[in-house]
C-alpha cells in the first residue's frame, strides 16, 4: 500500500517533476516598511477629484470605445462621471481599478460594471446577468431589479439591488457584501466560500447549495436549504452589523434584523484534506 | 505498605486558536502549507476598534465604511502573523516590532491597516508588474 509521507514516495513524485519547488508557502517580508507614508494612492491610478463631474453619452459608442472614454475622463482627474443612455448596452464600466463616482442614467446589459476596483456606482435602473462579477472594491447600488448570477464571484465590496434578483446570485462568492432589497431566486449562494449575502425578502430553493463559508441572512421566507447550509443562531454582533451595513445601503430602514434567519455551512463537505492523499496517489 | 503512585495530571496549555501556536498536522508538515483557517473568517468587524489611518483611508476612498477590508484578518504563515495581500498573491508577515494584541479585533485592524500601507507602498510587487506589463 503506498504511504504518501514516507521519503521514497517523495523521491519519486520528484524524480517525475511534480514537486519542482519547496512548498512553504508565498511569503514576502523584504518588502514591507510599516513606517511608509500615508499617502492614500495607490501606484498607476489616476487621481481624481470628486467634486470635478462631467457627462458622457453613450448612445453611439459601442462598450469599447465607452469604457476607454471612462478611462480617458478618468485621466483627466474627472472624480464623478454620469453615462448618459447606457441602453442595456453590454460589459459597461469594466475594470475600473480607480477611486470614481459613476452614474448610469439608464439600465445596463450582461456584465455591468465587472472586475471593479475601487469606484462607487449608481445604475438608475435594470441590469442583466451577472453585474459586477468579479468586483474587488467599491460600492454598487442597483435601484431597481437585475438578472441571473448577480454578483458572481465577487471578492469584496458592497454589492446592492433596491430590487429583486434572478437565480444564483453570489455564485462562487469569495468576499465581499451582496445586499437585496426584494427577493432573490434558486440556488442563491451557490458554492459561495466567504463573504455575506443580506435578502430582506423571500429566497428560492436550495439556499447556500454547497456553501464552503460565509454568511447569509434572510428576511423573508426560504424555499428550501441546498446541501450543506444549515440554520444558525443570530448574535449581538450579527444584529449591529445588519443594522450598520443596510443604512450604508439606503434600504431597510425600519426593517427589523433581529428577526432574519442566518444561515451558514454546515462543513460537512470539508473533506478536502482526505481527498486529496488520495487524488495525489492516483496522480503518481 | 507500597505507597499508591498518584498520577500526577499533565496541564496541558490552551493553545488551540492562539496565533502561530497551533500545532502543525502530519499532513501539513507532510505539504509544508497550512490547511484551513486558524481564525475565525466570518469574525464581522467591531468598527468601535477602527484605527485613525483607517477613518482616514474610509474618507479618502469615499466610502462608508471598511468595504473589502471587512473581509482582511490577521492569520499567520510560517509561525509568524501575516496578512494576505489578494494582489500579490502572497502573505506578508508582520513585522517583528509590532506587538500584537490579544483579541482578535484588534488584530485585524492592525492587518488592514498594514495591509493598505503595503499595497500602497511604491515597493509593493505589482508596481514592477504594472510597469512591465500594463497595458494602457
Amino acid at each position: 500500500m503506498a504511504n504518501l509521507k514516507t521519503t521514497e514516495k517523495k523521491t519519486k513524485a520528484q524524480s517525475m517533476g511534480m514537486h519542482t519547488e519547496v512548498l512553504t508557502g508565498k511569503t514576502q517580508q523584504k518588502f514591507f516598511n510599516p513606517d511608509e507614508a500615508e499617502n492614500f494612492y495607490y501606484w498607476g491610478t489616476y487621481d481624481v477629484d470628486f467634486n470635478k463631474r462631467t457627462d458622457l453619452d453613450v448612445k453611439d459608442l459601442d462598450c469599447k470605445q465607452a469604457n476607454r472614454k471612462i478611462d480617458e475622463l478618468m485621466s483627466q482627474g474627472y472624480g464623478t462621471i454620469v453615462i448618459k443612455n447606457p441602453q442595456g448596452k453590454h460589459s459597461l464600466g469594466v475594470g475600473i481599478l480607480n477611486k470614481l463616482n459613476l452614474i448610469f442614467e439608464g439600465s445596463l446589459g450582461y456584465f455591468g460594471v465587472g472586475s471593479i476596483d475601487g469606484p462607487m456606482v449608481r445604475v438608475n435602473g435594470r441590469v442583466g446577468w451577472s453585474c459586477a462579477e468579479n468586483m474587488m472594491a467599491g460600492k454598487v447600488v442597483i435601484e431597481k431589479n437585475a438578472g441571473s448570477c448577480f454578483g458572481a464571484a465577487i471578492r469584496g465590496g458592497d454589492l446592492i439591488c433596491k430590487g429583486s434578483v434572478g437565480a444564483r446570485t453570489g455564485i462562487d462568492q469569495k468576499g465581499g457584501t451582496i445586499i437585496i432589497g426584494g427577493d432573490a431566486g434558486a440556488f442563491t449562494g451557490f458554492m459561495m466560500q466567504r463573504g455575506r449575502i443580506v435578502i430582506l425578502g423571500d429566497v428560492g430553493i436550495n439556499l447556500g447549495d454547497s456553501m464552503y463559508d460565509g454568511t447569509i441572512y434572510v428576511g423573508g421566507k426560504i424555499g428550501s436549504f441546498g446541501s450543506d447550509a444549515v440554520e444558525s443562531p443570530m448574535t449581538k454582533s450579527d444584529i449591529d452589523w445588519l443594522k450598520r451595513k443596510l443604512k450604508v445601503a439606503e434600504i431597510g430602514d425600519n426593517f427589523d434584523v433581529s428577526k432574519m434567519t442566518k444561515v451558514v455551512a454546515g462543513k460537512k463537505l470539508w473533506n478536502y484534506d482526505a481527498l486529496e492523499p488520495t487524488e495525489k496517489k492516483g496522480a503518481i | 505498605m507500597a505507597k499508591k503512585k498518584k498520577n500526577k495530571k499533565v496541564k496541558s496549555k490552551a493553545i488551540k486558536g492562539q496565533l502561530g501556536k497551533k500545532k502543525e498536522t502530519a499532513r501539513e508538515k507532510m505539504i509544508g502549507q497550512t490547511i484551513g483557517y486558524r481564525y475565525d473568517v466570518n469574525l464581522l468587524p467591531d468598527y468601535t476598534r477602527l484605527t485613525p489611518f483607517l477613518k482616514k483611508y474610509i474618507e479618502a476612498m469615499g466610502w462608508d465604511d471598511l468595504n473589502w477590508l471587512e473581509d482582511v484578518h490577521m492569520g499567520y504563515e510560517e509561525n509568524r502573523p501575516a496578512v494576505f495581500d489578494r494582489n500579490a498573491n502572497g502573505w506578508v508577515t508582520i513585522p517583528k516590532k509590532i506587538k500584537l494584541p490579544n483579541n482578535q479585533q484588534d488584530r485585524d485592524m492592525i492587518a488592514r491597516e498594514l495591509l493598505v500601507k503595503f499595497q500602497m507602498s511604491p515597493n509593493h510587487p505589482l508596481v514592477d508588474l504594472k510597469k512591465a506589463y500594463r497595458k494602457f
